[in-house]
């Protein structure tokens, strides 16, 4: 069991109120018409599955609905951070 | 913040209340609270009441506006609880910050559909009012054990240092969900959905069944 800080409700609740989205900062290709089907491939299917520090979207589902970012480690479970939607992540790999 | 409709939005505005001829009826209506209060325990370690046929309303604008902030003050009578998690009670107008861009006000019922208007005249640019009175019904859970019901319930921090009177929390509930609201030392003040008022009664029964229910109408 993850137990999450929300940074819209500013304290820490059980993951039974949150549901993970999947990776994040994924960007959309700027000019869909323009760019390569692989491009739109790569954007529209294809995600990290990293072994180590993975940045991913997370609901605060049954509390306040905000979406905001996580980063946490994918062998340990360890969240190392959690950041607001529009920022950047201060953890990452090297 | 630049608004996106500065132009008045076209609002269509219906009061959802039927005229006196026409009685009201709470969603736990068919539970007879009236008789089953008369029937029952009069002492126990948890007191249940619904609190039947308030009106729920539902703000949303941005909590930096200052101006948006100030006009929803002049109709409510209060300023709106910016700080996450909190809330605010005047007369009989309370207000319970849900979400950093949206509220849930509670006013009695017949009193909502002016609120709402009310909101709607003095508010300009980009906002959201919806009258939810018919989603929502109101239980008050009070006791001294009234705390370890909800602890069976939510999956939430209730312990007095974590959850000082006038904390709101939108939560998991017995599978369905609630926003409860520490309204006093012992009591707490769940804001239900209507459709889950009678799955929840049976459930608050059962939970508070080793303190001893004292059901008030
Ligand atoms: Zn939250």
């Amino acid at each position: 069991m993850f137990y999450i800080y929300c940074p819209y409700c500013g304290e820490h609740r059980e993951e039974e109120e949150f549901h993970n989205h999947g990776q994040a900062h994924i960007e959309r290709p700027k000019d869909p018409d323009s760019c390569t089907d692989e491009e739109w491939g790569n954007y529209m299917f294809f995600r990290k599955n990293p072994k180590g520090l993975h940045h991913e979207i997370w609901v605060h589902a049954a509390g306040c609905r905000k979406f905001f970012n996580v980063t946490r480690h994918t062998v340990t479970y360890e969240i190392k951070e959690v950041y607001k939607m529009g920022e950047q992540p201060k953890v990452v790999a090297e | 913040m630049s608004d996106v409709n500065s132009e008045a939005p076209t609002v269509a505005l219906m009061d959802q209340l039927p005229d006196a001829s026409i009685q009201g009826q709470s969603p736990l209506f068919h539970a007879d609270l009236a008789t089953v209060a008369k029937k029952g325990p009069k002492t126990g370690g948890v007191v249940f009441k619904e609190q039947a046929l308030m009106g729920q309303i539902t703000l949303r604008l941005n909590a930096e506006n200052a101006e948006q902030l100030k006009a929803a003050e002049k109709v409510l009578g209060v300023s709106l609880p910016t700080q996450p998690l909190t809330s605010v009670e005047s007369g009989d107008v309370s207000v319970r910050w849900i979400s950093p861009d949206e509220w849930l006000i509670i006013v009695p019922g017949l009193k909502a559909f002016d609120v709402e208007s009310a909101l709607h005249a003095a508010l300009s640019g980009h906002y959201q009012v919806v009258n939810v009175s018919g989603g929502w019904t109101v239980f008050m859970l009070s006791g001294k054990n009234a705390r370890d019901v909800l602890q069976k319930s939510a999956p939430v921090d209730v312990h007095p240092a974590a959850f000082p009177v006038g904390k709101v929390v939108t939560t998991v509930f017995a599978k369905s969900s609630a926003i409860i609201r520490r309204a006093g030392d012992d009591q707490y003040e769940l804001v239900v959905r209507r459709s889950f008022a009678d799955y929840l009664w049976l459930w608050l029964q059962d939970a508070s069944r080793e303190y001893g229910l004292v059901v008030e109408a």
